[in-house]
């Protein structure tokens, strides 16, 4: 095969391939804006319409083009028959029953935005995030729990695990390199294993239902250990014995050289811990009850249950949890990608 | 030789490294401690009790794993005394049959984004979006598209001619077929291809080079060059794969069929957070977790042993 035959086959598995991923996300979008019955139509509609209305005799009626004696007309449809569609046509005001497949409603495009705004507003929990908000709309309350709960884990996690991290890497001390096998070792745990004795822990201290519940677990993380080290390990020694001669304590040694040395690596840590926690779910479900204090992914599920047939506002509801993430990784797509590889294969 | 003198010093400074390297430690190891090292042993613990939660535990010894596992002969036919495990395990496994597919196209995606193309940027957003996305939006969406009368994929079924497609979620037969759809979209540009992509730029161009100079064509090259060098990568992914299989289905199951119809999509995650946290079974669901570890780690040992075969090593 010639190289030109190659790339062009190379683009149409592209195209197609791309074509089946974006048919989903497009579809989503597209149902989010639907108004009523525009949802269950069959057969589909891509672009979100409404019926057109024409108001007869003070009633409004949807409007529709006819087959009247062969040639089509503007029509109001007044109603049904065994025999076809009653309609009344506009110019000269004469009623006629025509059959039903001669008769093909007028619509037009409508983006039913309010579908966002009911979503938004449809839950009320009494008390939200962190008790300071009454009677808030809900999915402000998810959100705003979100970004607390995620940016506190952030935080903690690139703390703990950067100053543990420094000490696996860059000081010596008897059983280092034990511990952090140990540390290995439980990367290969299941989540789930640790969730019941977690959940006893936590209900032992009367802290399910609660933020502590929510954040505490996260904080501490072997995986973020892991990766920063492997980053740390590879940061030239010269620079630190050059600061060491110059009296700096290992405390300065990491943060004045250590850390900014390794931006792209916490960038990798920040954005994976942010993605991962943000669309974190089953400990969240298992752990926290009130509504007032439930993170989006869970906000979401709790949504389902009283409006599990209403696939607009399921779906409006969906693209406003999905899209932070969208702007969170297209923008931090480099080290996003990065952390992956670097996490993969150095192992 | 070296004085006894600098070495008590060196033994000092040594304690003292010692002592700051603790104080780096700590924050990071009482959390370790606390929430992954103790919980860990905690499971072992409390697979042996019979536990409701409200209700004092009770200590009895092998018996959960013994009516989880057990087998016994009854007429002639085997019978086990928990019959929904060995459902709900084989419900997981086949979810894993997804896998091998997903991996051969993450590879092909990867090959693709490897071309030097125009708009190469703009397709591996959009293959990885999926990936980002929250599980639980996606699952929603997907109960969606696998509505049987109005969803999308039932449409396009019959557009091209199948008149009566599949109830999907609705039937125990197309449940997990549907499941194993929906993951496919969700992680076939993910995780793996990115992984794929980056040991694709990691094999050097003379390689490829010598190959055309005796004269292989694409197909040689990809067969003899690019899939030795990858099966690290290809190892990494197959491994990764296996653990998060037998971790599966659960926001899946919790979103779309609550385990359903009749258990066909219940695996061994959603078993465990049934008996766990809605039954309140607690010695019970940690003796199903624990056998999920040695599931996981039994697979990894495993693997890691085949792998040594037949990963080519640099």
């Amino acid at each position: 095969m010639s190289s030109r035959a190659l790339k062009g086959l190379a683009y149409l598995l592209l195209f197609g391939i791309g074509f089946t991923m974006a048919v989903p996300l497009v579809w989503m979008v597209s149902t989010s804006l639907k108004s009523g019955g525009d949802v269950l139509s069959f057969p589909p509609r891509w672009l979100p319409t409404e019926a057109v209305l024409v108001t007869v005799d003070g009633a409004a009626y949807p409007e529709a083009t006819a087959d009247v004696d062969g040639r089509s007309t503007r029509v109001a449809v007044l109603g049904q028959t065994a025999q076809g569609a009653r309609v009344r046509v506009l110019s000269s005001g004469e009623e006629r029953v025509v059959p039903r497949d001669r008769v093909v409603p007028k619509r037009r495009v409508r983006l039913a935005w309010d579908n966002y705004a009911r979503a938004w507003t449809a839950l009320r929990p009494e008390r939200g995030f962190l008790g300071l908000l009454r009677h808030a709309d809900g999915f402000l309350v998810f959100y705003l729990n979100s970004v607390f709960v995620t940016v506190a884990i952030t935080f903690g996690q690139v703390f703990t695990s950067s100053l543990a991290a420094f000490a696996f890497a860059r000081m010596r001390f008897p059983g280092r390199d034990a511990l952090f096998l140990g540390y290995l070792a439980t990367l290969m745990v299941p989540g789930v294993v640790l969730m019941i004795p977690l959940f006893a822990l936590f209900s032992r201290f009367r802290l399910t239902d609660t933020y502590w519940a929510l954040i505490l677990p996260g904080m501490f993380s072997a995986y973020g250990t892991f990766l920063l080290r492997q980053f740390f390990i590879t940061v030239p020694r010269d620079l630190e014995d050059a600061a060491r001669m110059d009296g700096a304590s290992p405390w300065s040694i990491y943060w004045n050289v250590i850390l900014p040395l390794s931006k792209p690596a916490l960038a990798t840590l920040v954005t994976f811990t942010f993605l991962h926690y943000w669309n974190d779910f089953m400990w969240p479900v298992i752990v926290i009850n009130d509504l007032g204090k439930k993170t989006l992914p869970i906000g979401l599920a709790h949504f389902q249950g009283p409006y599990v047939t209403e696939w607009a506002l399921l779906m409006a509801a969906s693209v406003l949890v999905m899209l932070p993430v969208l702007v969170v990784f297209v923008a931090g797509q480099r080290y996003f990608i990065r952390g992956l590889v670097l996490s993969g294969l150095k192992a | 030789m070296t004085s006894p003198a600098s070495r008590a010093s060196r033994r000092r400074r040594r304690w003292g490294d010692a002592r700051t390297a603790a104080a780096f430690l700590l924050p990071n190891f009482v959390g370790f401690l606390a929430f992954t090292l103790l919980p860990v042993l905690a499971v072992f613990a409390m697979s042996l009790l019979r536990w409701g939660v409200v209700d004092e535990p009770e200590y009895v010894g092998l018996s959960n794993f013994v009516h989880l596992l057990g087998v016994s002969r009854e007429g002639g036919r085997l019978a086990a005394s928990d019959p929904d495990f060995w459902r709900f395990l084989w419900n997981t496994v086949y979810l894993m049959a997804g896998i091998p597919v997903g991996i051969a196209v993450s590879l092909l995606l990867a090959l693709l984004l490897n071309q030097r193309l125009r708009g190469i940027v703009f397709f591996r957003t959009l293959f990885f979006l999926p990936a980002v996305c929250s599980a639980v939006a996606v699952a929603l969406l997907w109960k969606w598209i696998f509505e049987p009368e109005y969803g999308l994929l039932n449409f396009a079924l019959m557009k091209l001619g199948v008149a009566h497609p599949p109830l999907w979620l609705a039937s125990t037969q197309w449940a997990k077929p549907a499941f194993i759809i929906m993951t496919l979209w969700a992680t076939v540009g993910g995780y793996n291809c990115v992984l794929y992509l980056a040991g694709l730029q990691n094999i050097p161009s003379e390689l490829y080079e010598a190959a055309e100079m005796d004269g292989a064509n694409a197909w040689h090259k990809l067969r003899h060059v690019t899939w030795p060098l990858l099966s690290p990568t290809t190892f990494f992914i197959v491994t990764m794969s296996i653990i998060g299989g037998f971790q599966g289905g659960f926001i899946a199951a919790f979103m779309m069929t609550d385990g359903g119809p009749a258990g066909a999509t219940t695996t061994l995650m959603y078993y465990i957070y049934n008996n766990a946290f809605r039954w309140f079974q607690m010695g019970y669901a940690s003796a199903i977790a624990v056998v999920l570890f040695a599931l996981v780690f039994g697979l990894t040992l495993l693997n890691w042993h085949l792998g040594k075969r037949v990963v080519l090593h640099e």
